[in-house]
């Protein structure tokens, strides 16, 4: 029997392509990028220069000489997870960590894997959860924001306010509040923490465009942010927040800092590393959003996004099983 | 020689002498050995006993346990009569691998005075230099480092006797049966690793 | 005599316990924090090895063969049990980081594998080159894992420090980089001995 080669409907080609939405989601980066390069400096700007080059060139190196295989570097994919690398990295790491980082990003993460569409886990968060664990100090000792004017103290010895976040629900101390951020500053990214993550608002627009312009869906970033607020209102209500902290605060908080909107919308959404299925992104989302706060809660780390991405990611493939019927496929 | 048939004779003969050979075959050796073995975990005892004590005859081992970042930390501390710390082993924790899990050598680092607690006369004011003490916190891990000043100074209160409000878990250990019990425990732990 | 050639170098390159076989990998995992942890390990693994295969392969007509089984795992465990006994009595330093791992050589697929495959079916003297060859084999293999995860996670191998004190990639001396660098290395392996 002959075989026929059955594609699935529409067959015109609507102009969608690898390579228009990795440049889309790199422009929607752009703005977040701006604000840290405003708050922190040089140091950000060449974090994420020898991120995104060194990723190119393991890639290249890789395709070259082990696959042996024409380069796809033009398909821009390398040029975002060395972008995405950085935006999850201190911008004043020294350059040969960044260099590790994007050597285990590429071969770990996505290379051995067999290349982008094959890979299970986000290449950048393998990245960065390779130097976490490699390198805890330099990845935990954040700079201190240049641009706006901040209220509180140590910000150039390791606390972003996530650190105090846990700590004040662990003691219940509520001295410590006043070394966060305030609210404001916490949405506009005056704050310490990783080069991409710290201004809210930026990541939030970036979000709305990649929405608007269809590269990602709303259900996983949406899934995310509502569980994880959820979850924050429920430890409101156990009454576990020290007093001076009311739950909205603790609310916003939780939504404002660490890698919550930089994870929710940039990185969680990666096509390749998330469910197909509106339930299956919506899944997804709930259970990064319940990984990130049991982590941020009682975890070891006071930051646990890109370990709840990854753990999820891992799930994925099951996620998968969950199909929309059939058309005409009756209902069982 | 031909291979023996599987008859319920000869299996019950063959495992029998195969588990009495073997069971005397260790019986011998454990003989031989039980001195050597008694005798180098009496010295593991003593070396731990001393790591603590710093070889201080008067000195007094207290054991603390306090909240850390990650969880419990179990801390053993020695004092000399007037205070001063011999030193400390860190006997249980869950601080996080190369920040907060320095501290089991971060304060008896002889080479950084600036950290080390060891040799300083204690009077339960031990901070960390963030907070206007004069102990440097390890490096991106402040709130273990305070965890761990705590109990350096929690440690200091029971060993002077006094009635400290924050800690039920402290415990005094006095008695030479005591110390002993310790320290056992204390191997048995490093063992379990 | 080549008979005796191949069989020793056959544990030791084309049926490598680790990276060949790919057996015993709890050892190989837990224990190659250094490469002195994991050659200590890997030479406990050969003593029990040598002596098991000689000892079942001397024995292998006085075992009737449903009882096999039980006979191997008692001698083998009778000689875990003797290096146990040894390494505490005289090296309690290696004991303290290795304890746990010791009586699991029992379990160890290499060694009741080896008994099961070869000494059961050879005679005495091919049974013990089949030990020795497999145990250094994983001696080598364990060992050259713990030199790649010391020198990448500490900077140091065997203790001697190659890199700069503040060098230090954590990874790879706890769980997670074990399993990394066992991948890259027996990636590499399979790529040499393809040529």
């Amino acid at each position: 029997m002959k075989q026929l080669i059955v594609s699935p409907a529409p067959h015109a080609h609507s102009g969608d392509s690898v390579r228009k939405n990795m440049l889309l989601v790199i422009l929607a980066l752009l703005p977040a990028y701006v604000v840290s390069v405003v708050e922190f400096g040089w140091g950000a700007l060449i974090t994420a220069l020898i991120s995104v080059a060194a990723c190119m060139l393991f890639e290249w190196l890789i395709t070259r000489f082990m696959l042996k295989e024409p380069s796809h570097l033009d398909d821009l994919s390398a040029i975002l997870t060395g972008l995405l690398l950085a935006f999850n990295l201190p911008s004043n790491l020294p350059w040969w960590i960044v260099v590790i980082g994007a050597l285990a990003a590429m071969t770990l993460g996505k290379m051995s894997f067999g290349g982008l569409g094959q890979n299970l886990f986000n290449p950048a968060l393998v990245g960065r959860v390779f130097l976490l664990i490699s390198f805890p100090v330099q990845m935990t000792t954040w700079p201190r924001p240049l641009g706006f004017a901040t209220g509180y103290i140590d910000a150039e010895t390791g606390a972003t306010p996530l650190y105090y976040l846990k700590q004040m629900i662990k003691d219940g101390d509520s001295s410590l509040i006043s070394n966060l951020p305030s609210l404001t500053d916490a949405f506009l990214g005056a704050m310490g923490g990783s080069l991409g993550e710290v201004c809210a608002l930026a990541l939030i627009i970036g979000g709305i465009f990649l929405i608007c312009t269809r590269v990602i869906t709303w259900h996983i970033p949406v899934s995310i942010i509502l569980t994880a607020a959820l979850f924050a209102v429920v430890t409101g209500l156990v009454g576990a927040l020290p007093e001076g902290m009311s739950t909205c605060q603790y609310v916003l908080y939780t939504l404002l800092t660490g890698g919550m909107m930089l994870g929710a919308f940039f990185m969680a959404t990666d096509y390749v590393t998330s469910p197909m299925t509106g339930w299956g992104k919506i899944i997804f989302g709930i259970g990064i959003g319940l990984i990130v706060m049991v982590i941020r809660t009682w975890g070891a780390y006071p930051e646990g996004m890109s370990f709840a991405i990854l753990i999820m990611n891992a799930c994925v493939p099951l996620l998968n099983r969950i199909r929309p019927r059939r058309f005409g496929e009756k209902k069982k | 020689m031909a291979k023996l048939e599987s008859s319920l004779k000869n299996m019950l003969l063959s495992l029998t002498c195969i588990t009495l050979i073997a069971a005397g075959a260790l019986a011998g050796i454990y003989t031989l050995t039980i001195d050597r073995i008694n005798a180098q975990k009496a010295a593991a005892e003593q070396e731990a006993r001393l790591s603590v004590l710093a070889g201080c005859e008067e000195g007094t081992p207290v054991m603390v346990e306090t909240d850390g970042f990650g969880g419990k930390m179990k801390v053993m501390f020695g004092f000399a009569p007037d205070g001063t710390v011999l030193g400390y082993k860190v006997l249980e924790h869950s601080e996080t691998p190369g920040l907060g899990d320095k501290s089991v050598w971060w304060f008896q680092d002889e080479a950084k005075p600036a950290q080390n607690i060891v040799g300083r006369v204690a009077n339960g004011t031990f901070s960390v230099s963030k907070d206007g003490g004069d102990v440097d916190a390890i490096t991106a891990a402040t709130i273990s480092s305070r965890a761990f000043l705590k109990a350096a100074n929690e440690a200091y209160f029971t060993f002077r006797g006094e009635e400290d409000a924050h800690t039920g878990a402290s415990q005094m250990v006095k008695e030479e049966e005591e110390i002993e019990e310790t320290i056992i425990i204390d191997e048995k732990e490093a063992q379990d690793e | 005599m080549s008979n005796a050639k191949q069989t020793f170098l056959n544990g030791i390159i084309k049926e490598n316990p680790t990276f060949g076989l790919v057996l015993g990998m709890c050892p190989t995992l837990a224990t190659t924090t250094s490469a002195i942890n994991g050659m200590s390990m890997g030479l406990a693994t050969m003593f029990v090895l040598v002596c098991s295969n000689v000892v079942i392969s001397l024995l292998k007509n006085l075992i009737p063969d449903k009882v096999r089984i039980p006979a191997f795992i008692v001698v083998i465990a009778t000689f875990v049990t003797l290096v146990q006994l040894l390494m505490q009595a005289y090296v309690p330093a290696i004991y303290a980081t290795l304890g746990l791992f010791i009586p699991l050589i029992v379990v160890n697929c290499i060694v009741l594998g080896r008994a099961e495959a070869f000494a059961a079916k050879n005679n005495v003297g091919l049974s013990a080159i089949d030990g020795i060859g497999m145990g250094l084999g994983f001696t080598l293999s364990l060992t050259v894992i713990g030199a790649v995860r010391e020198l990448l996670g500490t900077g140091c191998i065997f203790g001697g420090r190659l890199f700069s004190d503040d060098y230090g990639m954590l990874i790879f001396v706890l769980a997670p980089g074990a399993f990394i660098a066992l991948a890259f290395v027996m990636a590499l392996v399979q790529k040499l001995q393809k040529k």
